[in-house]
């Protein structure tokens, strides 16, 4: 499929991503969401190559990476080396890449496209709830989840802020001692104490079915921060404790200077995590229930800085993984011939099309009033 | 009948209000006014009548920092010089930034347990949380801290001859892009906000006002080299301007002016000092009436806040513990109120940006949401540990135990932003750590002879978890400042 008929696919398959209210299914959070937040917006360019773009080796005499280094998936484009963890999962056709992920008016504030990304808003809106946390006021996940929402790795709650029944842990046993400090309060109060009742029950509840967390699990983990956030994570899932979402956290991509061996390091990190990760899905056999989405604030500036590094970027690919994902390229190339005044990459997708799937494709909610508008749905899961 | 009342009311007002405030007034109002109020200053201020308290503390504001800048706060880097660097000396120079940085934040946070006048501090940073601007974006300490040093000379000064400084202030013309608004292509940004944000609110204006607006703001730039405010008529557009049904060749102290010439204005700004002071909900009514004699003053800060303080939703029962406390006040507020002897203030500074209030840094030209948003269950559960960590160590010493062994989870935290300041800086913030200490057996014996309970003194209200009069000594001390009830003010 070259890339003229791809675009026609997708405007063809995402048609009847425009559903009438009543096809809503209705909230199905036995499906786990997990995010992977690659903190310092991760070099997409050297993340899925495009090897055979003339213009990406001008852009990049030091840092580009040649058709022989990458693990080719086609004729155009091929993982970095350190991404070979996932080379089973594409070949299972359970790993799909979204390219050209964006927004008009793009930030280059980490701290701002952050935002942007978490909260899903227009470039120049403030929103102050996550996207997930507006989700969930929406359509609240069972009561009886420790949790709608557990964070590992990093205690921002991201696209859960604001109202999501949220809690940080980097492990349970040490979220089980802090929540023993939390005393929920006896005697009704005003406003500002009910919330703070409320958060303090949030906790006691979570801390209760977080119990069991220490299960162990055969699966083995790889070393490291992010290693021990994946192995978290599955504990937490593994002692029975439910919860809608699951975002991880792996920082360390803001490649400005050096960039090469951070940046192997950390796609190896993320890979052998993702690898993991799946095995620990399986063996609980969850794998076909949960669905891996990658995000950042922002991708890299294709042409490489005099550091040997990258500077803050547009457009970016990220991932998407899981049991029911239907495996390919989605999205278009980057299109190095068509930067803006910044050097930088025009987007092909807009990044709320990636949670408009996530909403309406897995959980099977209405994501229009969620996302304050309507974004195509992505094809990148099986019916 | 009515009649009657209106006159016993006219006979017995005069007199409530001349009623001492006692314990629990007085530290209603400090609380609020300032961080944590000390027990020698509750007795001090229960003996006031409301209108004395109030006139004092507006008597005692400063328009000076008494603490001195941190080393190296004035250096200013010129864009330019970071060109000619190499690798290694442009790390180096962002390492000194980062670090210059993190002192700036902890000379503030001392200026606020060290003030003279918390009230002083309080406003300089409910301007700061108003005319917002990031070290973040602005990337230069010494900007930040001149941005901070004006705030605090206007902050409770005047609001006109404020929004005007502010406006030109180099720091906000980096934050909000004034230096790219040119005649040929105006940049709106800076014209935007000054009427969603800093004067009208939302809904006062229209787009064709912020389109003309920011023409008259053309030409409003810095120099680089010297990070200097600079006038530069060669890009200010001349032309005629329309601007909420004013037409002039106005610039942008005119526009400013006419901004000041708006009633909403002053409502603005009286219901967002009402959701500082008083409650999450300002009341319409009041906004106009307090509104009214800020806009009579000619916008003299001190008038808008004599009539919030002495206004008696200020005072009523469903507005005492009606405030969430922000981080510094928790931070603040506990190491002042239990007057805690500290050393390097560099582990709180972490503490804060941790609980969410990074000093110099709020998260967007909207700043910190604040109320029920400080409090989720990541940070709760950080509140909870900053302060029981605060009382453990304490409680450890006093047994005579010493803190060796693996640091805490707070510790931990700080330790790991300090990450970047290097070993040397680890050790620093070991050091600061350590040197945290609360003289408890003190402070109770303090607070027993000014005739005080330590609840008086800690929380709001009556405790909501813990029993009223559970524990003894230190332990009934951390018993309180745990009770959910610590965290409302």
């Amino acid at each position: 499929m070259d890339r003229r008929d791809f675009l026609r696919w997708i405007a063809v398959s995402a048609g009847p991503a425009f559903l009438p209210a009543r096809a809503w299914a209705g909230a199905a959070y036995e499906r786990l969401l997990i995010l992977v937040e690659l903190k310092g917006g991760n070099d997409g360019l050297n993340t899925l190559v495009p090897f055979a773009d003339p213009a990406y080796h001008r852009l990049r005499p030091r840092l580009a990476l040649r058709r022989e280094e990458a693990i080719q998936l086609d004729e155009r484009n091929g993982l970095h080396p350190a991404l070979r963890p996932l080379l089973p999962l594409w070949q299972a056709g359970e790993l799909a890449a979204i390219q050209g992920l964006g927004y008009p008016s793009p930030n280059l504030s980490h701290f701002r496209s952050i935002e942007i990304w978490d909260t899903a808003s227009k470039s120049a809106e403030y929103l102050q709830a996550g996207w997930l946390a507006r989700a969930f006021a929406a359509h609240p996940p069972p009561a009886a989840f420790a949790a709608e929402g557990v964070l590992v790795g990093s205690g921002e709650l991201g696209p859960l802020a604001g109202g999501a029944r949220a809690i940080a842990l980097n492990n349970p046993a040490e979220f089980l001692r802090q929540a023993r400090l939390v005393q929920p309060a006896m005697r009704a109060g005003n406003a500002a104490l009910s919330h703070i009742r409320k958060v303090e029950s949030d906790i006691a509840l979570a801390g209760a079915r977080l119990a069991n967390a220490q299960a162990s699990l055969r699966t083995e983990f790889p070393r490291g921060e992010f290693g021990n956030a994946v192995r978290t994570a599955c504990q937490v899932l593994a002692g029975g404790a439910e919860t809608a979402v699951l975002r991880l956290s792996l920082g360390g991509f803001d490649t400005h200077q050096n960039q090469p061996g951070t940046h192997a390091s950390l796609l190896g990190q993320l890979a052998e995590g993702l690898a993991a990760l799946k095995s620990a899905l399986q063996e609980l056999d969850r794998w076909e229930r949960t669905l891996i989405l990658t995000y950042a604030e922002f991708g890299r500036r294709p042409q490489e800085n005099q550091s040997n590094g990258t500077d803050h970027g547009t457009a970016n690919v990220h991932f998407a993984l899981g049991g029911r994902v239907r495996g390919g390229l989605y999205g278009a190339p980057p299109a190095l011939d068509r930067l803006d005044g910044n050097g930088n990459l025009p987007f092909a997708v807009d990044f709320r099309s990636l949670y408009a799937t996530a909403l309406a494709r897995w959980w099977g909610i209405d994501p229009a009033p969620v996302l304050n508008g309507r974004f195509e749905t992505l094809p990148i899961l099986k019916a | 009948m009515r009649r009657l009342l209106a006159f016993l009311l006219i006979l017995f007002a005069p007199l409530a209000q001349a009623a001492a405030l006692g314990a629990a007034d007085a530290r209603h109002l400090l609380n609020r006014a300032g961080f944590g109020a000390t027990a020698q200053e509750i007795a001090d201020f229960a003996r006031l009548a409301r209108a004395e308290a109030v006139e004092r503390l507006l008597a005692g504001a400063v328009t000076e920092a008494r603490t001195p800048l941190p080393a190296g706060v004035e250096d200013y880097i010129r864009p330019s010089r970071l060109r000619g660097l190499s690798d290694e000396e442009k790390q180096a120079l962002l390492r000194t930034q980062f670090e210059i940085g993190v002192a700036l934040r902890g000379w503030w946070l001392e200026e606020m347990l060290r003030t003279s006048s918390p009230l002083s501090e309080r406003m300089t940073l409910f301007w700061h949380n108003h005319f917002v601007s990031s070290q973040q974006k602005v990337k230069s300490a010494r900007l930040m801290a001149r941005q901070n040093r004006l705030l605090r000379r206007h902050a409770l000064g005047n609001f006109g001859a404020l929004l005007h400084a502010a406006a030109k202030d180099p720091a906000m013309i980096v934050y909000l892009d004034s230096a790219t608004n040119r005649k040929e292509q105006p940049n709106e940004n800076f014209a935007r906000e000054v009427m969603e944000l800093f004067t009208l609110g939302e809904g006062h204006y229209g787009e064709r006002d912020v389109k003309e607006a920011a023409r008259a703001f053309t030409g409003w730039s810095i120099e680089p080299e010297t990070g200097e405010f600079k006038w530069r008529p060669f890009i200010h557009d001349r032309g005629e301007k329309t601007v909420l049904g004013r037409t002039g060749r106005f610039d942008g102290d005119d526009v400013l002016d006419i901004l000041l010439e708006q009633p909403a204005t002053a409502e603005f700004i009286v219901a967002k000092l009402w959701r500082e002071f008083v409650s999450a909900d300002p009341e319409p009514q009041e906004v106009r009436r307090i509104a009214a004699r800020f806009r009579d003053s000619g916008y003299e800060i001190r008038a808008a806040l004599r009539a919030l303080f002495l206004c008696e939703a200020f005072w009523a029962a469903e507005n005492r513990a009606a405030l969430i406390k922000s981080p510094v006040d928790l931070v603040a507020g506990t190491l002042r109120s239990l007057a805690f002897e500290t050393g390097e203030l560099l582990p709180f500074v972490f503490v804060l940006r941790q609980l969410g209030q990074d000093l110099f840094g709020p998260p967007n030209v909207k700043g910190w949401p604040g109320g029920e948003a400080w409090i989720n269950s990541s940070t709760l559960l950080a509140r909870k540990q900053f302060l029981e960590r605060l009382f453990r160590g304490q409680e450890l010493r006093e047994r005579g135990r010493d803190l060796g062994g693996a640091p805490a989870r707070a510790e931990r935290v700080a330790l790991r932003g300090g990450g970047r300041l290097g070993e040397e800086g680890r050790e620093r913030l070991r050091r600061a750590m350590e040197a945290v200490r609360f003289d408890s057996a003190g402070w109770l014996a303090l607070v027993e002879r000014l005739r005080l309970a330590p609840q008086e003194i800690l929380l709001p209200g009556e405790p909501a978890a813990a029993a009223p009069a559970a524990g003894e000594g230190i332990e009934r001390i951390r018993l309180l400042v745990l009770d959910p009830m610590y965290q409302l003010k």
